[in-house]
């Protein structure tokens, strides 16, 4: 049991804190909490320290809008977080949709589709179109254009104020991603992981492969929602620096040969 | 050479599909999120800027709605068919109480609601709202049919300034009195009292966003008699159109007996 928890300590961390984050939301509308109010586009953290969801503001700029500067500063103080310390933690850490796109994933290796459907019909720098796409229609249009229509929004605000037909949002990405496309919504489409890929790169945190250790059982690659950033296990020891690595920590868990570790970035290269 | 032209020829293609992809979906999306916002009947908190500018404003965080004592307030819903994650109210379920604090003012991080629009010499003054305007159906209205009813005029807030009661004589009785609201668009904030406390079955007062119940005099027409009235003129434009007839001075115009006298 001990070992179980071991094998799933930063997917327990992870749906921890995301839940505690949707829960201190939720106690903020429901019961007046005031330790984190507003949601995830837009909050306050002890009702002094503001807190935005940069993609939005820069939807809001495109569109033409006045940025207060609560919202300016609440945006750059998320910015620099997962500029420089998370890279794109958001995704795996806070994001309540990664929630839907995991079981939707585990229960895809788990019933064998990926064995029936090995080809990927879609690119995964398709998020990057729709980000490009999201800016350039919010100017043209006058709103934010992503926003308007995204499910992620959708599925925070639901859980906070009230769902609708949002469910139906959440049912759809998990249908996606379980029979038309592996990590479709996470790893293909959503712009905001697009945005957070982005400014990811420089950030601290970083996972780490020591190839000397590897048994190539591929358990890790099976497991990542972004295989492309794991490339170099087995061949060479080195961090993995691709911003799309979201941190989710499960490879590491995975990992019995103890290859794969989180670690602080190394600006300069070994040099062997 | 053969392979350099194809790889030229894969690009131009790759190119050409990225940027016809780009613009299909960027046409489906627009056109949906077009359609989507277009929903001119939502009434806004007290304070929203003019729709098109809170449209853009707005971030959607719902701290409004948090702030609100009275749970006025909600952020649209999928299905609410509403310009999606946006707050609104709906009078006849609850109406905007007018609280003095004004709390779901302050508390908006974009200014999509903005403090100044409800402040009156540095003071958050909510007589200042204006979230919509109430109107009355006098064909249904009860007070209209000579039935003594004050429902909206006891409810209102601004009591005898937004709405107040017009006494005319009651032909049909010859001895009765028509007690009929009137609404004063100028004073009433749109808070929707009145639609709530209306008797009717379905709301005989209600209130619409004002852009949509106020009609618009244009710069054509000006109160003479008011001094402020005339000021609207200083930013007025005027075109001269001119037609055929309109060359000749209008006496001439009018002597004119040419095309009469011709066949």
């Amino acid at each position: 049991m001990t070992k179980w928890f071991y094998k799933h300590r930063f997917l327990i961390s992870r749906r921890i804190t995301q839940i505690t984050l949707m829960l201190l939301y939720f106690g903020a509308n429901a019961w007046g909490w005031s330790i984190l109010a507003g949601n995830l586009s837009a909050s306050s953290l002890l009702g002094t320290i503001p807190l935005a969801d940069p993609f939005a503001v820069i939807q809001m700029l495109a569109a033409g809008a006045l940025i207060a500067t609560n919202i300016a500063i609440g945006a750059v103080i998320i910015t620099l977080f997962y500029m420089f310390v998370g890279g794109r933690a958001f995704c795996s850490w806070v994001c309540p949709v990664n929630i839907i796109t995991d079981s939707a994933a585990y229960l895809r290796r788990a019933l064998g589709f990926n064995r029936i459907q090995k080809k990927q019909p879609a690119s995964r720098s398709l998020r990057y179109w729709v980000f490009g796409l999201s800016i350039v229609l919010s100017a043209l249009i006058g709103v934010a254009a992503f926003e308007f229509v995204s499910p992620v929004a959708m599925v925070h605000r639901g859980i906070i104020f009230g769902l609708g037909f949002g469910w139906a949002a959440m049912v759809v990405i998990f249908l996606f991603d379980l029979f038309v496309l592996t990590n479709g919504w996470c790893g293909h489409i959503c712009p905001i992981g697009g945005f957070y890929s982005l400014i990811g790169r420089l950030s601290l945190i970083r996972v780490r492969h020591f190839e000397e250790r590897c048994t190539i059982c591929m358990k890790c690659k099976e497991v990542c929602p972004e295989k492309d950033v794991l490339f170099m296990v087995g061949k060479s020891s080195e961090q993995v620096l691709m911003g799309e690595c979201t941190n989710c920590g499960r490879c590491v868990e995975v990992c019995d040969d103890d290859a794969l570790n989180f670690s602080i970035r190394e600006f300069i290269k070994e040099t062997k | 050479m053969k392979e350099l032209e194809n790889s030229r020829r894969t690009f131009l293609l790759n190119s050409a599909r990225a940027v016809g992809l780009a613009a299909l979906g960027g046409l489906v999306w627009s056109a949906y999120v077009d359609e989507i916002v277009a929903s001119s009947l939502t009434l806004r908190p007290p304070g929203a800027l003019a729709e098109e500018d809170f449209l853009k404003t707005c971030i959607k965080c719902g701290m409004c709605v948090e702030a609100c004592p009275f749970d006025t307030l909600t952020l649209a819903k999928p299905g609410d068919n509403r310009p999606l994650g946006t707050p609104y109210f709906v009078p006849r379920e609850v109406p905007c109480y007018m609280c003095p604090q004004i709390p779901c003012v302050p508390v908006c991080p974009t200014n999509a609601l903005s403090e100044a629009l409800v402040s009156s010499n540095g003071k958050l003054d909510i007589a200042k709202a204006q979230m919509g305007v109430a109107v009355v159906d006098s064909q249904n209205c009860i007070a209209f049919w000579g039935i003594q009813c004050d429902a909206c005029y006891r409810a209102c807030p601004l009591l005898g300034h937004a709405i107040t009661i017009e006494y005319t004589k009651n032909e049909r009785t010859g001895k009765h009195a028509f007690m009929k609201p009137i609404v004063h668009a100028d004073i009433c904030t749109g808070c929707g009292l009145c639609e709530k406390a209306c008797v009717t079955e379905k709301a005989s007062i209600f209130v619409l966003p004002r852009e949509v119940a106020l009609g618009k005099a244009g710069d054509y027409y000006i109160k003479g008699w008011d001094k402020n009235d005339e000021k609207r003129l200083e930013n007025a434009t005027s075109e001269i159109t001119k037609t055929e007839i309109s060359k000749q001075k209008a006496i001439d115009s009018l002597n004119d007996m040419k095309g009469l006298l011709d066949d």
